[in-house]
């Protein structure tokens, strides 16, 4: 059982593997959002009340969602780099905290492109926007206590802490901002309240979601493999690739 | 002979992409001194860190008195005094407070006892002036006060003779000596030229730290 | 140095008792604070030039100052409890005695909460106290003036804990003190939120005392989780010194 977990803990290991995984994760990935996006945006029906504007929530949601959950897939790469002293999680947060970052912004655009037809303004101070800004915030911090610490292990550990830190803010910053958006806007138009969505609406919302995880996993391997390959510099079996490539 | 309080197993060091040191055991019985040699960035710093519990980046295994020492954490740090190259001495306080504050945490002294304490390293007279005003050394002797009340059985003194005058010398390496034949066990680093009877020495190498 | 003190060896098993460690740590942060009063008297400066500013700023206009005096305060509040964090650990750090805290063989988080209290009862209390008088010169009323001063009273210390757990992070790296900031402001939204809503609603005549429960377990969740965090967090600091 250790054994296990100590070889999938090791570099040299996930790098072959993801090798292997990453063409399919990219193709089967590009595939799905494809046919999501190409049926959302050109097939589905319009909204009897947003008309075509609606359409961004292909590309909203999914990024949205997605930027959610890498930030809790960074908190369980945290807890295992707390714990188990894993490199390989340390190498997961620091990869795909930049892209979290980027699809929180992705979603914050797309959320103010999706504000000016409906409301008539670019921002809107929504209580989804508002979490999804303070969500940005976070990713920030992250990134910046990584960039701030020289030493490979103290920084893996102390942006573990941050990160962990963060995730059990995030519902009690939901909930308040929640309750504080009652307080000043009350019933106001809310993103994400989609009552009754038809199926032609949600199957390829659905894709999207799906290619977009996928997508996302292909760009997590990419620079989990560069990354290692900055850290693993030194060592023979990357010296060795290396060599073998540039044969 | 007894058994000993802290044993390095196979400890492993590696700062900024540099090995420090690998493969480093060794025992730190009762009754012995062991002086902690190598040249500049060597890591002598760190090792004594790691022997005291305050950096956790290394591999390889601390046992005390036989037991893993991170199931023991208060028991091994209860038994351990560390004086590092910073001395823990708050300069708006005076030496007494400095020195209750030091021990409070630690072990309920009498007043007068602590008194004495500062009157041994040579502070009789400035017991109640901020440390602020107070030299370098002398300021170290406050925390050299320590050594005179404690009764943990491993010291790690880090660079112990700094700022401190020969006779201040003179005197600690008598302490020191004491010490060890009462049955005291001390780790200690110094560019001091330290010559004690039955002194070990663990020695870093540096410069091969590089390559794998 | 005179080594006529003989040393008993004796194996220490008796340690001090944990509450007994954590009232010197309080005790030793108030002493060493008290001898450098200007240090604590500038965060509460900070604290009403920046409500200073908003009338200036923004409008003297009374039925605006109405509206937004709970959000000023609680903004300068938080932003002055910002202020003072720098310090909590760094001079300790820089002396040495943080080293021997981490030393000290009681649980690491219980020392840390007790720092975290000393740097309430030294930053925090003072605002709190404060709080009324700039209460009046924003026109807020009679009865928000009180809920304002209650939320301040629940709320500063959260900021002091959830801060305490940034300037561990933070510890001995250079420009500290904006980084400082950028991790811990996100962090701070809900007490912000709560602290302000909770005074609005009071304005309006609305119930608070959910609001204040609300933030009373905000209170009770940072006490239980925060220290750990700052303990884990000082330790890798000093792990990395």
């Amino acid at each position: 059982m250790w054994q296990i977990f100590h070889k999938l803990g090791s570099p040299k290991w996930f790098f072959g593997i993801a090798s292997t995984l990453m063409p399919w994760l990219l193709w089967v990935g590009v595939a799905l959002l494809v046919a999501g996006l190409g049926w959302g945006l050109a097939f589905a029906p319009q909204d009897y009340l947003q008309g075509n504007s609606y359409r961004i929530i292909f590309i909203h949601v999914p990024s949205a969602f997605l930027a959610q959950s890498v930030y809790i897939m960074m908190a369980v790469a945290g807890l295992v780099t707390l714990v188990w002293r894993m490199k390989l999680a340390d190498v997961f947060v620091k990869a795909v905290a930049p892209v979290g970052a980027v699809l929180t912004f992705l979603a914050l655009f797309t959320g103010a492109v999706w504000g000016k037809p409906t409301w008539g303004t670019w921002w809107i101070w929504d209580a989804r926007l508002t979490s999804m800004l303070i969500l940005l915030f976070l990713y920030f911090g992250v990134i910046a206590l990584g960039a701030a610490i020289s030493d490979e292990k103290s920084s893996a550990r102390a942006v573990a802490v941050l990160v962990l830190v963060g995730v059990v803010n995030i519902p009690i910053i939901k909930y308040s901002v929640e309750w504080w958006n009652t307080l000043h806007q009350p019933a106001t138009f809310k993103l994400t309240e989609k009552p009754s969505m038809p199926a032609e609406m949600w199957v390829p919302l659905l894709l999207s979601v799906l290619g977009l995880y996928l997508i996302f996993g292909w760009l997590a391997c990419l620079r989990m493999q560069t990354e290692i390959l900055v850290r693993e510099g030194r060592t023979r079996w990357v010296q060795q690739l290396v060599q073998a490539r540039g044969d | 002979m007894s058994e000993p309080l802290l044993q390095a197993v196979n400890l492993e060091c590696e700062r900024d992409d540099r090995v420090l040191f690998r493969d480093l055991s060794f025992s730190i019985l009762p009754g012995s001194l062991i002086r902690v040699e190598g040249p500049n960035g060597s890591g002598k710093t760190t090792l004594l860190r790691i022997l005291a519990g305050l950096n956790d980046s290394y591999s390889g295994d601390l046992l005390w008195r036989g037991k893993s020492r991170n199931g023991y954490r208060e028991e091994f740090l209860r038994n351990m005094l560390y004086l590092g190259h910073r001395p823990g001495i708050k300069p708006l306080l005076t030496p007494m407070e400095n020195l209750r504050a030091l021990m409070d945490g630690r072990r309920l002294l009498p007043d007068k006892i602590l008194w004495q304490a500062l009157e041994g390293t040579g502070l009789g007279g400035f017991q109640a002036v901020p440390c602020r005003n107070l030299s370098a050394g002398q300021q170290r002797r406050v925390a050299l006060a320590r050594l005179l009340i404690a009764d943990e059985p491993l010291w790690i003194l880090d660079e112990v003779f700094t700022a401190i005058d020969i006779q201040g010398v003179a005197a600690l390496e008598r302490l020191l000596i004491e010490r060890v034949e009462n049955g005291g066990a001390i780790v200690v680093t110094t560019h001091h030229d330290l010559r004690l009877p039955s002194m070990q020495r663990v020695t870093l190498g540096g410069g091969d730290g590089y390559g794998y | 140095m005179a080594t006529e003190f003989t040393v008993t060896l004796r194996s220490p098993e008796v340690s001090v008792g944990t509450a007994t460690a954590m009232k010197a740590v309080f005790v030793r942060d108030l002493k060493t604070a008290f001898r450098q009063p200007q240090d604590l008297l500038n965060p509460l400066l900070f604290f009403v030039m920046v409500v200073t500013l908003f009338p200036l700023g923004v409008s003297p206009e009374v039925s605006f100052l109405q509206q937004a005096g709970s959000g000023i305060l609680w903004v300068a509040a938080l932003l002055s409890v910002l202020l003072s964090l720098d310090h909590l650990y760094r001079h300790d750090f820089d002396d040495g005695t943080l080293e021997q805290l981490v030393l000290q063989p009681q649980p690491l988080f219980l020392l840390v909460l007790a720092k975290s209290l000393a740097h309430w009862v030294l930053t925090g209390l003072p605002l709190v106290l404060l709080a009324p008088v700039l209460g009046v010169m924003v026109h807020l009323e009679g009865n928000s003036v009180a809920v304002l001063c209650l939320t301040l009273l629940i709320g500063t210390p959260v900021l002091s804990l959830i801060g305490s757990i940034g300037a561990a992070l933070t510890l001995g790296l250079r420009s500290a003190g904006v980084l400082l900031s950028l991790l811990i402001i996100p962090l701070y939204i809900p007490v912000l939120i709560f602290g302000t809503g909770t005074v609005m609603a009071a304005s309006e005549g609305a119930p608070v005392a959910g609001q204040l429960a609300l933030m009373g377990a905000f209170l009770m969740l940072a006490l239980t989780l925060a220290p750990f965090a700052s303990a884990a967090a000082l330790r890798i600091s000093l792990s990395n010194s």
